[in-house]
């Protein structure tokens, strides 16, 4: 077998980054209402010593109201609605530290093995001081899928709240959740080596 | 543990975490509250993972990609102008077409339109500093540029970041998502700058544009050969979530 073309390493996005990756922020997931149940999914990030991160990218990549993703890999690509494509990007605010996203309850997903993956976001984090951004999932409380979830059931049980958005209110009439992510110490967010 | 990953079952191939920097490297100080204590959980690729938003972001304008004019202002910008090119590949070395490439980076003088960026070098009222390309079918990537400055830093005594062009691209698959930086061959802030210093040496030269009289034009513009390898699909098909199994 030919030997690998070694992969390029990962660098940090710097503290620099808004004006060629977030100016235009895409934080209306589904702007033709067509996608799903509207939700509003909000958050911070702390570091380990307890302040907000201000200069973050947060990206999420998600599936539609019925768990299909807008993919050729997805053979049920052809059915998501044409407007959606499950792709978010913003920043957290340099004032209040929050990201924030409007989109679509995901539906149940197909795992590995015949497998149900409950809804979730794919959340991947990038800021100055990460050398290489961070994968995780948003889960939402109260979803009965999360008990038969195999990635949740992969986590530690005594971390599995840290993958746990949870409804804190409404806004714009739609339900929210707060998803906040702790970089380092109690309560840190499990990261998933992906 | 019944319904854990297993990472030998398809996807794609693990990250080359020899060549990776790791998330606690205490000579860049900002890793030191941001990195993660707890070890990564194994997550083996799920459709979730083996998808992702490339392919329905390769929509730019060919003149995204020429960082000297981009600013619209009818004039151009100032500094040394560049040519930086390169393939996107991934292990395999296949192309990658339709991957869209997001370039970032200070104006010649080392200063970048951002109101957090306080160092005291002048702007260049006709330099935005961003740039987009759409790999062709052949996987390559072209932009136009200003070669850019170094800038100090406030990292340790006397820091000083070598020129560098930040790189961002999708891949085909959530998990071939990549931000990188390209710095330039013979600069002697390499050996001093702590976030090259993150990758083992003999790995830097992933990470250097190569001087390519080829690609040089006359009477024009230097030109830089940057390749990019992302992660390649794994020799063992993807079952679970396969298109067949789903359709």
């Amino acid at each position: 077998m030919p030997a690998l073309r070694p992969q390029t390493p990962s660098q940090t996005v710097g503290p620099f980054f808004h004006y060629a990756l977030t100016e235009e922020p895409v934080d209306r997931l589904d702007p033709d209402g067509q996608a799903g149940e509207p939700i509003v999914v909000l958050g911070t990030i702390r570091d380990g010593v307890g302040d907000l991160v201000a200069d973050a990218m947060v990206e999420v990549w998600q599936a539609d109201g019925g768990g299909r993703y807008r993919h050729p890999a997805d053979g049920r690509a052809a059915d998501v609605p044409s407007a959606f494509i499950g792709f978010g990007r913003v920043a957290t605010s340099r004032d209040t530290g929050e990201f924030r996203i409007t989109t679509v309850m995901p539906g149940t997903v197909p795992g590995r093995d015949g497998s149900v993956q409950a809804p979730h976001l794919n959340l991947q984090l990038f800021a100055r001081g990460l050398l290489d951004h961070l994968h995780t999932r948003i889960y939402f409380d109260g979803v009965a899928a999360n008990e038969n979830d195999p990635v949740l059931a992969s986590v530690p049980a005594e971390r599995r709240h840290t993958l746990i958005a949870h409804r804190d209110g409404d806004e714009d009439g739609l339900p929210r959740y707060r998803f906040d992510v702790v970089l380092q110490g109690e309560d840190e967010t499990v990261f998933f080596d992906a | 543990m019944e319904g854990a990953p297993s990472p030998a079952s398809g996807g794609y191939r693990r990250r080359d975490r020899s060549a990776y920097p790791p998330y606690d490297h205490p000579a860049y100080k900002s890793t030191g509250a941001r990195h993660p204590k707890q070890a990564l959980v194994p997550l083996g690729h799920t459709l979730s993972e083996v998808t992702g938003p490339g392919p329905a972001l390769a929509e730019v304008m060919p003149e995204d990609a020429d960082l000297t004019t981009n600013a619209g202002t009818g004039s151009e910008a100032m500094g040394e102008r560049i040519i930086v090119t390169g393939q996107v590949l991934d292990e395999d070395g296949t192309p990658q077409p339709n991957t869209l490439v997001e370039v970032w980076q200070c104006n010649a003088a080392g200063r970048y339109v951002h109101e957090g960026d306080q160092h005291p070098a002048p702007l260049d009222p006709n330099f935005i500093g961003r740039g987009r390309s759409v790999t062709d079918e052949d996987g390559s990537y072209r932009f136009l540029t200003i070669k850019p400055g170094a800038y100090p830093w406030r990292n340790h005594p006397n820091a000083w970041r070598p020129a560098h062009i930040h790189f961002s691209l999708f891949g085909p698959a959530l998990v071939t998502r990549l931000i990188t930086q390209m710095y330039f061959p013979g600069d002697p802030l390499h050996e001093l700058d702590p976030i090259m210093g993150s990758i083992p040496r003999e790995h830097w030269h992933r990470l250097i544009g190569v001087y390519d009289h080829g690609i040089t034009q006359e009477e024009w513009a230097l030109g830089y050969r940057f390749d990019i390898v992302l992660r390649g699909p794994d020799a063992t098909p993807f079952e679970a979530g396969g298109a067949g199994a789903l359709a």
